[in-house]
């Protein structure tokens, strides 16, 4: 099986490529490249996101046909894709970190800035928070309800079916942060960086 | 609901930790990979490196020391001393770091602060407020606590966050090394001026200064190095305290 870890220049990502080696070891091949036809041949791809959204959709457009092998990945040959942070958030059609920015549009809804209500809430949303399962997910399987994963962002994404949502965290309101669709996935949280419990999440995904 | 962070901090040299945890079972005591290991093993919620190589030709010692830190711990890490420029976090980032803080430089041009978090994100990039009580105010130290820069720190806090600082990592030079407990007086005010977290550091001598620097400082999490060396306190121990005062932890 070969997993590819998508390097499309959208900040650091030694922690996400060395989580999934740590859980990969030599049964997985970890590729980590932004090269199209190894992405198309790939049995399931991470797309990570560091950063604002504006920047890395715009990573992203900076290489040439890379959205459409992602499109193609993703909704047509409906391969298992996970995304990280704004990785997920990107899945929306538009987010608004920055500037307004068109996003790949796979799963409906926008991305907006967490309502800090008038800074009684830090923001960066920085550190481990409690995840509430909503729905049974392939990546949650053995992870306890309430399990505690590592957070650092500011924005949130905002589905419009909710019915998606697979995990919710509180913080300010119920921000959502873990998705499902079919065969797409996404955390808003780290799992690369959220101790044995995340690697435990990494692991369910390599082995969908 | 969001979790107060307990923050363990090595002192690195020339790739080697300065002070540490005395464990007779480490096979190497003074490698920090080793001792990074132990903390996030026992629930330590990230990891501080601070390195205080001074020569220059040592300075590559701390990237070998992230690259493998990263690869055997699955915590935040994040990496501070010496940062003076895009180029250095750059390399700190790629070795695993997934943050680093920056301090003299971040005074001396504060643009370092600006156009670091435009090109990596907030989220990677921490301030390091050194200061020091001066009359009713406190005052901006650059150099490891050796030259006072005159800036008042309420003031250069707030500049930080509009640069774009993702966290303030701020340290009392007055209290520093004293074990006597934070400067609970300059975190809250600091806290308050600010909407970004708080990292306490400089004091901590026990469990209870800990206690001190969430509730009374408002901090939002604690960094200690010496406290959790020798084996005084683990941080579970540290944790189940926090706990049993009612302060939200990860445990």
């Amino acid at each position: 099986m070969k997993v590819t870890i998508v390097d499309y220049n959208s900040g650091n990502i030694s922690s996400v490529i060395n989580s999934f080696k740590e859980v990969a070891k030599d049964k997985v091949n970890i590729e980590v490249t932004a090269d199209l036809s190894k992405i198309k041949s790939s049995d399931k791809v991470v797309l990570p996101g560091q950063g604002s959204f504006k920047s890395c959709v715009d990573a992203l457009n900076k290489i040439n046909g890379l959205t459409e092998a992602l499109h193609e990945f993703a909704i047509n040959n409906k391969k298992p894709l996970l995304g990280i942070c704004v990785g997920l958030q990107m899945f929306a059609d538009i987010g608004y970190e920055e500037t307004e920015t068109k996003g790949l549009g796979w799963i409906s809804g926008k991305v907006s800035k967490i309502d800090n209500q008038n800074g009684k809430y830090k923001l960066p949303h920085i550190g481990w928070n409690q995840i509430n399962i909503v729905k049974e997910s392939k990546i949650f399987e053995n992870i306890e309800n309430n399990s505690h994963m590592y957070f650092v962002h500011s924005y949130e994404f905002l589905p419009n079916d909710k019915n998606v949502i697979s995990a919710t965290t509180d913080y300010s309101s119920n921000i959502v942060c873990s998705v499902e669709k079919e065969n797409i996935f996404g955390t808003q949280f780290h799992p690369e960086k959220s101790d044995k419990l995340g690697l435990k999440i990494i692991d369910n995904f390599i082995n969908i | 609901m969001l979790k107060n962070r307990i923050i363990p901090c090595l002192d690195v040299k020339n790739g080697r930790v300065v002070k540490g945890i005395n464990f007779v079972d480490l096979k190497d005591a003074g490698d920090p990979v080793e001792q990074a290991k132990i903390y996030s093993d026992g629930g330590a919620d990230e990891i501080c490196f601070l390195d205080i190589t001074a020569s220059n030709e040592n300075r590559d010692t701390i990237y070998d020391v992230v690259e493998r830190t990263s690869k055997k711990c699955f915590v935040p890490l994040t990496v501070g001393g010496g940062v003076r420029s895009i180029d250095d976090i750059n390399k700190l980032l790629n070795c695993g770091a997934d943050k680093v803080s920056i301090n003299t430089a971040a005074v001396e041009n504060p643009k370092v602060v600006l156009d670091s978090s435009k090109k990596f994100g907030s989220q990677c990039i921490v301030v390091a407020i050194d200061a020091k009580k001066n009359g009713d105010k406190w005052e901006i130290f650059t150099h490891g606590g050796r030259n006072n820069s005159g800036l008042d720190a309420l003031d250069y806090a707030k500049k930080m966050e509009d640069s774009g600082a993702g966290e303030l990592l701020v340290t009392s030079m007055d209290r520093d090394g004293t074990q006597i407990g934070y400067d609970v007086d300059l975190m809250s005010k600091i806290a308050s001026k600010v909407n970004i977290p708080l990292i306490a550091s400089g004091g901590v001598g026990n469990l209870d200064h800990l206690v001190d620097g969430i509730k009374l400082g408002n901090a939002s999490a604690v960094l200690a190095a010496s406290i959790f060396h020798y084996g005084k306190h683990s941080v579970q121990e540290a944790k189940e305290y926090l706990d049993s005062k009612g302060i939200p932890v990860r445990i």
